[in-house]
């Protein structure tokens, strides 16, 4: 049984959904933040396999742009991270509670 | 003849724009500006003069101001007979009004004194406006102009509650009367199709005579607002908040006479209505009649001379409203020259004895300044219709013509009128100026007024003894002049001899007489004023309290409009409705707020599930349609 455009996509689904649950119940902000790229990943599998499947660059090409501007965000979101944690001491997202009620 | 109109209407303008914005640099050197800014056009408008008596006139439109459709309304100026007269008189007198309040006015703090040549030269570059205008709606500019001016020179002296509130009234009391006006000018506008007084007057016989009683009847309440007339007559005698010179200018030799000029101006519409004729007659003689009794018993120098210019305005509008237009402008031209000139006075008696105003404390000042002294008789002769002066040539001519034109109650209540005015004049003379002084005090510190103020009282004392030897210049005099415009006195009045004579007699016998009586009740004592006062208690305490009108006003008018403001507008439509609904909506919102806030955790994860929720929720939505 030949790998096909069907499992490219579960397991793209999976690598999505570890990531967006992943995101949802822990609280440590560096986790989140590796979860948010697997999101991200998991959508650019999807990509590459649709690219393949269909003998088409675009896929391709906004995969790149994903990774670039994932790359930005991680520069961005590490920095953010790391004035949060002095400035909160931690980097429990439970920290973060100015704009509760 | 473009370029004198011109100079003089924009020479005062610039001098005001000059001193309103540079008031920080002018200061003291105010009225370096102000006078030659005002002096340059009196010269001209001499010079104009000199051009319409030969024959030349001016009526050009050099910009059209609104071009609309239908509605073109220029700005133009109308220069003939009537209106070089006016502008003449106007510049004049307030040249030497000018040249007085740099006495005047010395006290001032420097920014006040430009401030108060600013508002001064603003308030002739409006008067001359409303004069040369050639249409109505320019017309209307200027005299909404010097209402304005008014409002800003009575309430001069604003810290103090009493002038702010005469300013208000003054304005407020004239914008009833512009209501009217403005209705008048829909009015012509609608049915004349033009505002342009050449064209509209050409076509006057086309209203029907109704409708050109309406018209003239809404611009007579124009001019009794204006002019001070009855009902509306009750805002001058409180402008003499303002400083005294402004009195002089605006409350005695321009501004009031705005009414007077307007009815002239539009005699073509007048002339059509026989019926406003009569109310002008009948409101100008009861106004005269009315405001001199009530001067008969005030004790207030600038009050009486209030009473007397709303007086003397009842007999213009005598004048005009019998048909003798050219006598009623006549008269406001005289009268520019002796009331002027007796403000001036009242204006130096004033300033020497720091403010005050009470007849009653005064006396014998004629010793202390006899310049200020003798001028002030010389102008109230010419008031009381003595002759040769002023006021008698064109008070007389106004008389003769209601006794002429059958109105012969009118002329005698004029006659009687001006028994008043002579009495109540010299009333004021000899408890002012001669007798014995009844407060030391106040005696021993008068002292004349310095050359700058005396000199304009000598130059109008003299006008006011001879402006009325113009009535016996060749052609007619100076009525025959303005019936150029005019056209001949409606119901022509022409002086048969001995009538003549006889009427003439009979205004300077009442004339005499009151002057008699006063001194024999004033300086003779002859029968006693305060017995006198007591004997007739309701009538002296009627009078003295002028004839409970502004009382009545509040009663009627203020007080139910306050009173309504404050418990319907203010407790009920603002404080409940409007305040509610907006107090409403905050709370509406506070409301809300406080159940939906509950979903702002700031726990991250909270907002991340709410995207993804979010997110397949829309996308059902999406499937769904």
């Amino acid at each position: 049984m030949g790998v096909g455009l069907f499992q490219y996509t579960v397991l793209s689904v999976l690598v999505f959904l570890l990531g967006a649950l992943g995101l949802m119940i822990r609280k440590n902000v560096i986790v989140m933040f590796l979860c948010l790229e697997l999101m991200l990943n998991g959508v650019n599998i999807l990509f590459m396999a649709l690219a393949r499947c269909r003998g088409s660059v675009e896929g391709q090409v906004i995969v790149l742009f994903v990774m670039a501007v994932a790359a930005a965000e991680a520069a961005i979101g590490m920095a953010i991270i790391t004035t949060f944690y002095r400035n909160r001491g931690g980097v429990g997202v439970d920290r973060a509670d100015l704009m509760k009620w | 003849m473009m370029v004198l109109i011109l100079a003089v209407v924009l020479i005062p303008l610039l001098g005001a724009t000059i001193n309103g914005l540079f008031c920080w640099f002018t200061k003291r050197k105010a009225h370096l500006i102000a006078v030659p800014a005002i002096a340059i056009p009196a010269i001209c408008s001499l010079v104009l003069l000199g051009k319409v008596l030969h024959g030349e006139h001016f009526d050009q439109v050099l910009y059209w101001w609104i071009p609309l459709g239908d509605l073109r309304v220029p700005i133009g100026f109308l220069l003939d007979e009537l209106s070089a007269v006016m502008i003449t008189t106007v510049s004049f007198v307030a040249t030497w009004i000018h040249v007085y309040s740099i006495g005047y006015m010395d006290h001032e703090t420097p920014r006040g004194y430009a401030k108060y040549f600013c508002y001064l030269n603003l308030f002739v570059f409006f008067m001359l406006t409303l004069c040369l205008a050639n249409n109505f709606l320019l017309m209307f500019v200027g005299w909404e102009g010097v209402g304005l001016c008014s409002y800003l020179l009575i309430g001069y002296w604003y810290e103090k509650a009493s002038a702010a509130n005469a300013g208000m009234k003054a304005f407020i009391v004239n914008r009833i009367g512009d209501f009217g006006f403005m209705v008048g000018l829909f009015l012509i506008y609608k049915h004349l199709g033009t505002l342009l007084f050449s064209q509209a007057f050409a076509q006057a016989e086309h209203l029907s005579v109704g409708m050109a009683t309406l018209i003239t009847l809404l611009l007579f309440t124009g001019a009794t607002g204006k002019s001070a007339q009855i009902p509306l007559y009750v805002w001058l005698p409180d402008a003499m908040e303002g400083p005294t010179p402004v009195s002089s200018l605006i409350h005695a030799a321009t501004m009031v006479t705005a009414g007077v000029y307007m009815v002239a101006r539009t005699h073509a519409f007048f002339n059509m209505a026989p019926l406003s004729m009569e109310v002008v007659a009948s409101i100008g003689v009861a106004t005269a009649l009315m405001a001199a009794t009530m001067a008969l018993v005030n004790n207030d120098l600038k009050r009486i001379l209030a009473y007397s210019t709303v007086s003397q305005l009842g007999y213009m509008f005598v004048g005009v409203g019998v048909g003798v237009y050219a006598a009623g402008i006549f008269h406001l031209f005289t009268h520019a020259f002796f009331k002027g000139l007796m403000f001036l006075t009242a204006g130096s008696v004033m300033h020497a004895l720091h403010g005050e105003l009470n007849l009653q404390k005064m006396g014998g000042l004629i010793r202390k300044m006899p310049i200020t002294g003798w001028t002030f008789v010389v102008g109230a002769l010419a008031i009381a219709g003595i002759p040769p002066l002023a006021g008698f040539w064109s008070k007389d001519e106004i008389l003769a013509g209601a006794f002429m034109g059958g109105h012969k109650v009118i002329w005698a209540v004029g006659t009687f009128t001006a028994f008043l005015t002579a009495f109540y004049m010299f009333r004021l003379i000899f408890l002012t100026f001669f007798g014995e002084p009844r407060e030391r005090h106040l005696y021993e510190h008068a002292h004349e007024s310095p050359p700058v103020m005396t000199i304009p009282l000598i130059v109008l004392a003299v006008g006011s003894a001879l402006a009325g030897l113009l009535a016996l210049a060749p052609h007619g005099g100076i009525a025959g002049f303005l019936n150029r415009t005019l056209g001949e006195a409606h119901g022509a009045v022409h002086h048969e001899g001995s009538v003549v004579y006889v009427l003439m007699a009979v205004s300077v016998a009442m004339g005499v007489a009151g002057v008699a009586l006063a001194y024999f009740m004033y300086m003779r004592r002859v029968p006693d004023t305060v017995a006198l006062a007591a004997n007739f208690r309701p009538i002296y305490t009627l009078l003295y309290n002028k004839y409970y009108v502004d009382e009545i006003y509040f009663a009627l008018i203020v007080n139910p409009v306050v009173g309504g403001s404050r418990h319907v507008l203010w407790k009920f439509v603002d404080v409940v409705i409007i305040d509610g609904a907006v107090n409403g909506t905050g709370r509406l919102c506070r409301l809300v707020g406080s159940g939906l806030r509950y979903l702002q955790t700031g726990y991250i994860p909270d907002y991340a599930w709410m995207i993804l929720v979010g997110a397949v929720v829309i996308y059902w939505i999406g499937r769904l349609f």
